[in-house]
């Protein structure tokens, strides 16, 4: 168990920031921490990194205690705080070489680590270049190289790719995911495209408490109770027919002969509507069933209790 | 702390401060000791440094502040202050790391004016007729004073994410410790607690110093005060944990 937070609350001033939260991390997972904004998830992380202190409750990382082994963890666990702070003065290769420092990289290894780190993430060719002269990708990629450089058991990215193009988000998933092996990998976004692309185990968060903890597939089939099916016919039909089939709830129009069928998730639809056209002869073209996204389940999640 | 005090000596050097730093200080004391003939040796006509050591304070109450002033608020204004926070170091040894390097920054900046010694030690009639003893004192006593107006400058910026108003708060604080404890110690309400009152200010044991007596109260009280200081911004860095 690389991480294991147990009832962590955080209050500030009269805020609760964080209510209660408990949920552990295993070794070679890579864990998506989702919630809207000022949900508690970079409070979280700060906590975790040991940044900040918890009100109340109880953190490992490692099998250590995150208050009383502060030293010893962060010597374990490598961090990417929110927004990317870096020395803008300093030269690319000078603040990773400083970093490595700061963590003991022993001598020996430590330019093969920093060229090997340099290479991986891509900054072969800005490496005697000044952070204040990169782009936002770059120091991006520089952020992460430095929480990278001392082979970290545990990795803690606070919005990583926050003002990336798409282009970039792609490349910086393809980091996280090639440098996560045999690490725990936390990672927060508010972006449901992200977290669906790299992680396996997604925790959403929503005003300090934990909303759900599970796995992808799982978190979609369990909040989601109606399925949405498109079909085209070759013409227009009377939707009577179909309305009539025990699991729809409803049937509309979408264009020309395109409609939309809504049924209930106690069992797959498909045969019986398929069955259904070949019965009364109607020449069916199409018969897609509609992707639930991480949007729908996220929305589903988060929205204002009344 | 190695690895802190190489990047803070690193930046100075790498940018425009250490070297403006240091310019500043030599041609400002170079200026006053050779050339403005109120405080020139040359006018004056007797071989001492008195210049150096009398005035010195007063520049070094307005550069030390400026070196120091970035060192943890530019931290703080950037978010780099959690960066370092979350990598293993101690408190302590961010705090040494950046004392030290503005400290040697200083004494860089000292260094060169042993040339003055040099310079005045030829001009004496006869060659070599300097109060040696007053100088290494006086040079002992300026480092030391340095040394607190370094710890001054590393508290008022922790205190604060504004490089301006840490410059300001050191700049006050520098000149309240070197002469404002003399100065309220003149006012005649203290009675026999007034020695006491002086004696809390740096230009008491500065100027016992300067006298070419290397008294150990005199280190202890400089110690002290720099040993204060730090402890202040070690309890400061250390209040988030609260």
């Amino acid at each position: 168990m690389s991480i294991r937070v147990n009832n962590l609350t955080k209050i500030y001033g009269n805020q609760r920031a964080l209510d209660s939260i408990t949920f552990e991390a295993n070794k070679g997972e890579i864990v998506g921490f989702l919630g809207p904004n000022g949900a508690g998830k970079s409070t979280t992380m700060k906590i975790i990194t040991g940044y900040l202190p918890p009100t109340v409750g109880r953190i490992e990382v490692c099998g250590l205690d995150v208050e009383q082994d502060s030293y010893a963890i962060k010597a374990k666990v490598g961090y990417l705080p929110e927004h990317n702070p870096l020395y803008t003065d300093m030269y690319v290769r000078e603040y990773i070489t400083f970093v490595a420092n700061v963590h003991k990289v022993s001598k020996s290894s430590l330019s093969d680590r920093i060229d090997r780190m340099i290479e991986l993430c891509g900054l072969t060719r800005e490496q005697n270049k000044k952070i204040e002269a990169l782009s936002k990708g770059y120091r991006q990629r520089v952020g992460l190289a430095q929480s990278l450089i001392h082979d970290p058991e545990v990795l803690i990215l606070d919005e990583p790719t926050t003002g990336l193009d798409p282009n970039q988000i792609i490349e910086i998933r393809e980091l996280i995911r090639s440098s996560s092996e045999n690490k725990t990998v936390i990672f927060s976004s508010h972006i449901m495209q992200e977290v669906q692309a790299l992680c396996d185990r997604v925790i959403v968060i929503d005003q300090g408490k934990i909303v759900a903890d599970d796995q992808i597939a799982q978190l979609k089939s369990d909040k989601v109770e109606v399925v949405s099916i498109l079909l085209e016919f070759a013409e227009a039909i009377d939707t009577m027919g179909i309305e009539n089939i025990k699991e729809v709830i409803s049937v509309e129009l979408v264009e020309g002969a395109k409609y939309r069928v809504k049924a209930t998730t106690d069992s797959d639809i498909r045969p019986a509507l398929f069955s259904y056209a070949s019965e009364h002869g109607l020449l069916l073209l199409g018969l897609q069933q509609e992707e639930v996204t991480m949007e729908n389940v996220f929305q589903e999640l988060t929205k204002p209790k009344l | 702390m190695i690895q802190v005090l190489k990047k803070e000596l690193n930046g100075f050097l790498n940018s425009l401060i250490g070297y403006i730093v240091i310019s500043v200080f030599l041609t400002g004391i170079g200026l006053l000791m050779w050339v403005f003939p109120e405080t020139s040796v040359l006018d004056y006509g007797y071989a001492d440094m008195e210049t150096l050591f009398s005035l010195g304070p007063y520049v070094f109450m307005f550069l030390i502040p400026a070196i120091t002033m970035r060192m943890f608020a530019e931290e703080k204004r950037a978010g780099t202050m959690e960066l370092l926070l979350t990598k293993p170091l101690t408190d302590w040894e961010i705090i040494f790391g950046k004392y030290f390097s503005g400290f040697l920054l200083v004494a860089f900046a000292l260094l060169p004016t042993l040339i003055y010694f040099y310079t005045i030690y030829h001009l004496g009639n006869p060659v070599g007729n300097v109060d040696t003893a007053g100088v290494v004192g006086s040079y002992i006593g300026l480092l030391f004073l340095g040394g607190v107006f370094t710890s001054v400058g590393i508290f008022s910026s922790l205190i604060t994410t504004n490089q301006i108003v840490s410059f300001i708060i050191a700049v006050f604080l520098c000149f309240f410790i070197y002469t404002g404890f003399e100065s309220l110690a003149a006012i005649n309400v203290w009675g026999s607690a007034s020695l006491f009152l002086e004696q809390f200010g740096i230009l008491y044991h500065y100027r016992a110093m300067s006298k070419g007596l290397i008294d150990t109260r005199n280190l202890i009280y400089f110690l002290s005060m720099i040993s204060f200081m730090l402890l202040l911004t070690k309890l400061i860095l250390g209040s988030r944990k609260w």
